[in-house]
């Protein structure tokens, strides 16, 4: 689950690391008066859910409350990637003297969390990453032992030049920690982690991004779930317990398995076409769920046909058969359907099936040419 | 011969009396897997069709001499029980339970290492030694005894090369659902050293997904250390980046994960990677035939 900047910030200051004054709006008028409260100059930003907002025209300073009514104005007409702007945040213009990186991830190779610091931050980090991985200092974190002090003094040591900053980024460090931690997050940034009047140091941007695999043990995240991180469809499968990402292809697809989804779409892509979605239907998948699968699948613009790949384990084939029928019954399917049952209760499956005149194939590859073939058929 | 569980090894379940957990005890035993009891905290004294349910992992294990734990219980409740497994010195535990927090399964992963244990899964269908023990979900009818080795980030995916491997007579050793996750108990580079070892494993399939870089890291101990033959399928070549692909593990992000870097390292290594998993037996069988 990923969170505006603003959201994060909030959770930044119960964790006791300043964020510097700052007021979150949806209209130019509240961010002129937020203007007039902090004092110019201002900048605003846009609160979207993807980076780049910058490069997007997102971020302006305001001089003025002229300035401040203008950029507010243009900035939630925009929409960045596709998502539209709904609210700025309006906040001092700091004069920073030097801009820092500080962040927290999983390092899936060192099976550890890991802490990212940097002296060349307020550029894109991943961008750092490839050209001068020298600049970011990296502490892994032993989950038993915590942040290990003498090395964490040694990093800060390489990183800041006084005494003062090294004691405020330490304090940082330990409770953007315990944040990642207690929060359950999969990344936490600030960048930049700023310099300002000399000798403080202030988070002027942050990113959260929690483990989806947490959420659910931290009722109080539910007032940061913004629902523009998802399709419509996405939020309809995702209430039905379906697995879905929208893609821009021709073929719809509906899988057991998320390995087995991926493959099914790989292999639509070999032999000539291109897959309209990832569908992961779970284990133990009920009629139901067979429905409104179809049903989401159905609502994509640009679909041709649709291939269930079904590999009972689990999954029984007989309830996926059962489900298609139902569907068939509720809604009127005017595209081609390849069906492919193996595994589970596979022989029950295909003979509800072909009672109902359709065929269910076994192998995969066959199942993906017929498909193919019937889509393009009925293009013509 | 086979890896990490055979005929003789002692399962335990934990969570033995739940919907999923009772299920998959009975259908272990029905596979001929010496199942000996199980867990579920509060019932012990109870029963399942004859398989004893005790309080705690320690006391099962002292009364049935269970050497390998299997974990069904939820996601909340999941890490308390591979604790419980690991502090009583289980030396293989099977974590099949999906959805358990990353932060959490860090704490475990170290916390089972450092007692010397082995921890596979979580979010996995668990392993199979064909003919001889199921620790699992997987369905049995698709496997066939014989000396193909399999380790598998994905289920149902290993389901499907295991179907096509029984249906070209190639029967499997071991299959090893390593588990979709962004870290698992065991990797490929911890599988990939036993089946090297097994003399009952002729050759070796590997079933990656994009997400991390287990894949790079197998490929060069292929290269360095592995004499037998290895075929390769790599799912989610037409994954959008940043993207979570259903598995929380599959997920190209910060340039990292891509299916391009881990095909062109196996391909370095030698090792063959099909387009399609109805390729992988022929493959196999090219390289068997070429020692």
């Amino acid at each position: 689950m990923k969170i505006h900047e603003y959201q994060a910030k909030e959770l930044f200051r119960e964790y006791g690391i300043e964020t510097g004054e700052e007021y979150a709006v949806k209209t130019p008028e509240e961010a002129v008066s937020a203007a007039e409260k902090l004092g110019y100059p201002v900048v605003i930003k846009a609160q979207v859910l993807v980076g780049g907002r910058g490069k997007a025209g997102g971020v302006k300073v305001a001089a003025s409350r002229e300035e401040a009514e203008e950029h507010a104005k243009t900035i939630l007409n925009l929409s960045i990637k596709n998502l539209p702007v709904q609210k700025v945040l309006v906040a001092r213009a700091e004069k920073i003297e030097q801009e820092y990186y500080v962040g927290f991830t999983v390092d899936r190779g060192k099976k550890m969390v890991s802490l990212m610091i940097s002296a060349a931050g307020g550029v894109d980090i991943e961008e750092l990453a490839v050209s001068s991985p020298e600049k970011i200092l990296k502490l892994a974190i032993h989950p038993a032992a915590g942040i290990d002090d003498s090395s964490l003094g040694k990093i800060l040591g390489d990183i800041f030049e006084s005494e003062q900053l090294r004691r405020q980024a330490r304090e940082v460090i330990r409770s953007l920690y315990r944040l990642f931690i207690e929060k359950g997050c999969s990344l936490v940034e600030i960048n930049p982690f700023a310099k300002v009047h000399g000798d403080t140091l202030l988070a002027l941007d942050a990113k959260i991004n929690f483990d989806d695999n947490a959420v659910p043990f931290h009722p109080e995240l539910e007032r940061y779930w913004n629902r523009e991180e998802f399709s419509e469809n996405e939020i309809k499968a995702k209430k039905a317990g379906l697995h879905f990402i929208g893609l821009d292809g021709e073929i719809g697809c509906i899988v057991n398995g998320a390995g087995l989804a991926m493959a099914t779409m790989d292999i639509i892509k070999l032999y000539g076409s291109s897959p309209a979605n990832f569908l992961d239907v779970g284990g133990s998948s009920n009629p139901q769920k067979v429905l409104t699968a179809l049903k989401v699948i159905l609502s994509i613009p640009g679909v041709k046909g649709i291939l269930f790949n079904i590999f009972g384990g689990i999954t029984r084939c007989d309830d996926i058969a059962r489900g298609i029928l139902m569907a068939r019954e509720q809604i009127d399917i005017t595209i081609p359907i390849v069906i492919r049952l193996i595994g589970t209760n596979d022989k029950e499956g295909r003979e509800m099936l072909s009672e109902a005149g359709l065929s269910a194939l076994e192998t995969l590859d066959d199942a993906v040419k017929e498909i193919i073939a019937a889509a393009q058929a009925g293009d013509k | 011969m086979s890896i990490l569980i055979d005929e003789k090894t002692r399962v335990m379940v934990q969570g033995i009396t739940g919907r999923d957990g009772s299920f998959h005890a009975l259908a272990m035993r029905d596979a001929g897997t010496n199942v000996v009891g199980g867990v579920t905290p509060g019932k012990g004294g109870e029963d399942l069709e004859g398989l004893p349910v005790f309080n705690s992992v320690t006391e099962c294990r002292e009364a049935t001499g269970a050497d390998c734990s299997v974990i069904f219980v939820p996601a909340r409740y999941a890490t308390a029980a591979v604790r419980e497994a690991a502090d009583a010195e289980m030396p293989l535990i099977v974590c099949i339970t999906e959805h358990i927090p990353i932060n959490d399964t860090i704490g475990n992963y170290h916390y089972i290492k450092e007692k010397g244990l082995t921890l596979i899964g979580p979010n996995c269908p668990g392993l199979i030694s064909p003919g001889k023990c199921k620790v699992g979900i997987m369905p049995v009818k698709i496997h066939l005894p014989g000396s193909i080795g399999v380790i598998s980030r994905s289920g149902t995916l290993a389901y499907e090369v295991v179907h096509n491997l029984t249906k070209n007579g190639m029967g499997q050793s071991t299959v090893v659902g390593i588990g979709g996750d962004p870290v698992a108990g065991s990797g490929f580079t911890d599988i990939l050293p036993l089946f090297e070892k097994d003399p009952g494993t002729e050759g070796i399939v590997i079933i990656g997904e994009i997400g991390g870089e287990e894949e790079e890291k197998a490929a060069e101990y292929i290269r360095a250390h592995v004499s037998k033959p290895v075929a390769a399928f790599i799912s989610g070549r037409t994954a959008p980046p940043g993207k979570r692909m259903g598995h929380a593990g599959a997920i190209i992000s910060g340039g990292k994960g891509s299916p391009e870097s881990k095909i062109k390292a196996l391909g370095a290594a030698d090792v063959p990677v099909a387009d399609s998993p109805e390729q992988i037996p022929a493959l196999l069988k090219e390289r068997l035939q070429g020692r």
